[in-house]
């Protein structure tokens, strides 16, 4: 039995290791192409070592240090507290290998990465957000500066707009029924169409070839052809949409503050839930652990995952209504934007502030690379987090014509472009520094071709996650629960666990039978006994575990004994 | 003022023609991958799930002999090749890639009782219970093409008469002795018409005889007194002897571990010993419900077969106390005689039925050749299942294993009988005197005694 209690503690542990960090190393292993270097390569690098080995040989090692912590994801488990030699080589033998995958993908990152990424830097006195975005376009090349362009459309906005998560396409839809759908490499349209009601959102769903958009009184999913694929009458009139990638969820909240959570492989209902917080138009997915966050107009943010009714977190933000919300993808930052004027920054894992900003904004945006940006009426404003030690400041500033009211601003992911949605149509203007320079092929390719997109369509279907693994803290999916001793229930749960089944065994009706054995009489009796019968249980528990003490039982036989006229003076004597 | 934006032209980042394979890039960032323990996890379960679906492990039963099958040898220099002896003293050579019998050998007047094939894969030796041992030229041409001329029957090289009846036969791994077992342990130069060196240590039969794969002059030998001698042939007498509780039907060393064996013995249980430390086993393999009657090391050695009287086939991890894997049919019968093949991908199972069988090493192993992308995948999802296997969902999947009622029902009669005795021994410890009935931990108890 010991031995089987040694086994279970430490592969606790060892599990709680390897909750820390998460991962596929094994095929980042595998598919890491080696470094080839010549001899004269090499030479060069020898010769390069040398002289400036004083002072730059320090400074590379530390930064590749860095790098390898970033792919370790987390700290090793501690192996010295193991019992069991065998899990003890098992575990090191892991632990080794996830060190040299490690190693091999900052290598990789330090040497193999085909783009870096856009910046901007101030030269003298010149400040980075007085810098004109026309300015910006001068400098870039051609390529950059096409990405630089405003829509008008001053008949059906305002416009809303989304990405794919490639950052390849794009659907905008205006307020009065404008939908369109738009190639983002070479500014083809792909479709566009009317659908002459209002429609609030619009959303991808898992690729290019489907969207979602709640309109006036339903949603309706259109595929890219414009062709009506379904109507979702269960979401009701939906004033926000949002798409759970990984778990093939829609989500929605409606008029009335219901949150729905739709399956739409199976068109499945998986959660349908009242928020009890009144109207709210201000919803996000946290991207980190797909946990939808709710801006209500009490000033709290809820947040909920679609197998419970009760929202796991409630959190008061700001004084007044939430205007806006968004999410940085580590997961640990969260901006929120109140008509209290401020703008919070909050650590999702303390739930604490940050920072607070002063400001008003009607919706907000994190970049990959971790930028904010915010909007008023006609004026985005962009935030930088300078230090790493997320501390965000201005950064790049710009004003569309005055008048246009903005909407919706969307990073577009792995390109330095802001696409603004606004009332007279949508703008695209140059933020550099922050996108992602460096695509993955396997997770989202801008360049995926109509087969690539096909197979990753079944991969992604294979790798469906199901609802339960929506979590506050995902990476605990894999560990092992640590067991927490059994409470004693309280007093008052007792007795009211006493009550109910006193109550249960009171009513509790009994069969009509013949011959005298349904008189009133008897019935009594039989309540009687039925509820002696439930009662019995705790009335032995309660015996079993006297609340009282050895102590004071010994005090109480003790005063029992003393004779009556002397009882009085033994407490007395006591409290001496 | 310095600037740069992301730009990325399209010809840098697709193929040029069409012909060509489309490119791949790759960023290892963690960030770019959401809920990757979530994604990883229900890869496992699916690769746990799939991997029931494709468990086909029978491939096919070799049918031919009129009697049930007693014994089989493989051949060292040929993959595809396997021999097996009958009860009714019939041999035969099998081509398993084609499972049909590419030579038959007119064999011994009764049952053959072992087989073993020299190394280099020439000289087939078999031995009987017409107390004969007969030395058989291997048709390499045979097994070579493995023409339908089946009827391929050939002359003994050489046949020796001696005084007892043979249970066993094994030729050295380097050399050109080869040892039998009977009433005593007697070793054979393919030339002589005698033995040419004799061993006995107590009156009873040895059943069962292996020679060391790293150390050719030592071998081991089970007796029908329960005994497992180990015998050193440059030492005029045998070296060491452990008596158990119970008989040990079949030895096989560790090709990888030398110094390793495994025992099958009678009590449903395979025990591994250290040959250096005979007085306690390095493991117990419990899983079978009946006598265990041959067992075979995966030429990896970190596996091996075992055919037991229950009609079930069972793979277990060199070091691990339950099967992997279990293998039983409906017409399967008494297992009497298991190998593993030499590319350790397949197992072959002789047994009472008559017939031979032929079942994958791993159940769910793809057959046929594998391209690297296959194969990658096979491997990644390998590591996830091995990375999430103490979860419940995949353990359950992972573990469950369809089994005959007699054995389901065997099993569980076997494991209230020893919980049974496990109480009875604590409850007898806990009101006697302290320390007066030791504790003994399973891989002693059944040992008797240990002789020098």
């Amino acid at each position: 039995m010991a031995d089987v209690e040694k086994g279970l503690s430490s592969r606790r542990r060892s599990t709680i290791a390897r909750g820390r960090r998460g991962g596929r190393r094994r095929k980042n292993l595998n598919s890491i192409p080696y470094l080839v270097f010549t001899f004269s390569d090499f030479q060069l690098f020898f010769e390069h070592a040398f002289d400036f080995q004083s002072t730059y040989c320090l400074g590379i090692s530390e930064e590749e240090d860095m790098n390898v912590m970033k792919y370790l994801r987390g700290e090793a488990a501690n192996l010295e507290v193991l019992q069991d030699k065998k899990l003890k080589g098992q575990l090191a033998l892991r632990e080794d290998l996830y060190g040299k995958s490690a190693k091999a993908a900052a290598k990789a990152e330090k040497w193999l990465m085909p783009s870096e990424g856009g910046y901007l830097e101030a030269e003298g006195i010149e400040r980075t957000w007085n810098i004109k975005q026309e300015t910006i376009a001068r400098e870039v090349d051609l390529l950059g500066s096409r990405n630089q362009y405003d829509i008008i459309l001053p008949d059906l906005g305002p416009y809303t707009l989304d990405f794919t998560p490639s950052g390849r396409y794009m659907t905008v839809a205006g307020r009065k029924g404008h939908m369109a759908i738009v190639d983002m490499k070479n500014m083809n349209l792909i479709k566009e169409f009317q659908v002459r009601e209002t429609v609030r959102d619009v959303v991808f769903l898992h690729n290019e070839m489907f969207f979602a958009a709640a309109q006036k009184k339903y949603t309706y999913i259109y595929d890219r052809n414009g062709t009506e694929l379904h109507c979702l009458k269960e979401h009701g009139a939906a004033l926000k949409l949002q798409f759970l990638n990984k778990h093939f969820l829609l989500a929605s909240i409606n008029k009335f503050g219901q949150l729905h959570y739709q399956d739409v492989t199976t068109g499945e209902m998986v959660g349908n839930f009242r928020t009890g917080l009144g109207r709210s138009n201000v919803m996000q997915v946290n991207p980190f652990n797909s946990v939808v966050a709710v801006g209500h107009s009490g000033g709290t943010i809820s947040m909920w995952k679609p197998t419970s009714s009760a929202p796991l977190v409630k959190m008061l933000c700001h004084h007044g209504p939430v205007t806006a919300l968004a999410f940085h993808s580590n997961g640990h930052l969260m901006a929120t934007a109140g008509m209290d004027r401020k703008i919070k920054l909050w650590d999702l894992r303390k739930f604490e502030v940050l920072q607070t900003l002063p400001g008003h904004t009607k919706t907000m945006n994190f970049s990959q690379k971790g930028l904010l940006a915010t909007a008023t009426g006609s004026f985005v404003q962009i935030l930088r987090d300078f230090s790493g030690s997320q501390n965000y400041s201005r950064y790049m500033s710009h004003s569309i014509a005055k008048g246009y009211q903005i909407q919706k601003l969307a990073f577009r992911p792995y390109e330095d472009v802001l696409g603004i949605g606004h009332s007279m149509g949508w703008s695209s203007i140059l933020i550099p520094g922050s996108g992602e320079p460096n695509f993955d092929s396997w997770v989202a390719n801008p360049f995926e071709t109509s087969k690539q997109r096909k197979e990753r369509e079944v991969h992604s279907l294979l790798d469906k996650l199901p609802p339960e693994t929506i979590m506050l803290n995902p990476t605990k999916i894999g560990s092992v629960k640590p067991t927490r001793k059994k409470e004693k229930p309280a007093k008052q749960e007792i007795e009211a666990e006493l009550e109910g089944a006193v109550e249960a065994a009171k009513k509790a009706s009994f069969k009509k039978k013949t011959k005298g054995r349904s008189k009133p009489s008897k019935v009594a009796k039989k309540k009687k006994e039925a509820v002696y019968k439930a009662k019995k249980p705790f009335l032995e528990q309660e015996a079993k575990g006297e609340g009282l003490s050895k102590k004071k039982r010994k005090n109480i036989e003790e005063e029992n004994q003393l004779p009556r006229s002397l009882q009085r003076f033994a407490r007395k004597r006591q409290a001496n | 003022m310095k600037v740069k934006v992301i730009s990325r032209s399209t010809d840098e980042f697709t193929r040029e023609r069409s012909q060509d394979l489309q490119r791949v890039f790759r960023n290892f960032d963690p960030n770019l991958r959401s809920q990757e323990k979530a994604v990883e996890y229900v890869r496992a379960l699916n690769a746990a799930k799939l991997d029931k679906i494709f468990a086909r492990p029978f491939i096919g039963a070799m049918d031919g002999h009129i009697d049930a099958v007693s014994c089989m040898a493989k051949n060292p220099s040929h993959l595809k090749g396997i021999f097996s002896g009958s009860m009714d003293g019939d041999i035969r050579l099998w081509d398993l890639a084609s499972r049909r019998t590419v030579c038959q050998f007119p064999g011994h007047q009764g049952a053959v009782r072992g087989l073993t094939v020299s190394t280099d894969g020439r000289v087939l030796v078999s031995c009987g219970t017409d107390s004969t041992v007969r030395l058989w030229n291997v048709p390499v041409s045979s097994i070579m093409e493995s023409n339908d001329s089946s009827n391929n029957s050939a002359k003994p090289l050489a046949v020796y008469v001696w005084k007892h009846a043979f249970w066993a036969v094994d030729h050295q791994w380097d050399g050109d002795l080869f040892a039998t077992a009977g009433a005593q342990v007697d070793i054979w130069d393919h030339n002589r018409s005698q033995p040419v060196n004799s061993f006995e240590w107590g009156k009873d039969t040895a059943i069962s005889v292996r020679f060391n794969p790293g150390e050719p002059n030592i071998l081991a030998t089970s007796a029908s007194d329960r005994s497992i001698t180990i015998f050193d042939l440059r030492l005029a007498s045998p070296a060491r002897k452990i008596i158990m509780r119970t008989k040990t039907n079949s030895i096989a060393w560790n090709p990888m571990e030398p110094m390793n064996f495994t025992a099958a013995n009678e009590d449903c249980n395979c025990y591994s010993y250290d040959s250096r430390k005979l007085d306690e086993a390095r493991c117990v393999h419990k899983d079978h419900v009946s006598a265990v009657m041959d067992i075979d090391y995966s030429p990896t050695g970190r596996e091996f077969v075992t055919g037991s009287y229950d009609r079930t086939v069972r793979i277990f991890q060199y070091n691990g106390g339950h099967s992997r894997e279990v293998y039983h049919t409906k017409r399967m019968q008494r297992v009497f005689c298991v190998k593993f093949s030499c590319d350790a991908s397949y197992v072959i199972s002789g047994s009472d039925d008559t017939n031979l069988r032929l079942w994958k090493a791993k159940a769910s192993e793809q057959l046929g050749v594998l391209l690297p992308r296959e194969r990658k995948k096979h491997e990644y999802l390998e590591a996830v299942k091995n990375r999430y296997k103490h979860l419940p969902e995949v353990k359950r999947i992972v573990r469950h294993r369809h089994l005959p009622r007699a054995i389901y029902k065997a099993a569980s009669l076997r494991r209230i009988m020893s919980e049974a005795e496990r109480k009875k021994e604590e409850r007898r410890r806990a009101h006697s005197a302290p320390g007066s009935i030791p504790k003994e931990a399973l891989r002693k108890r059944r040992i008797i005694e240990e002789v020098e």
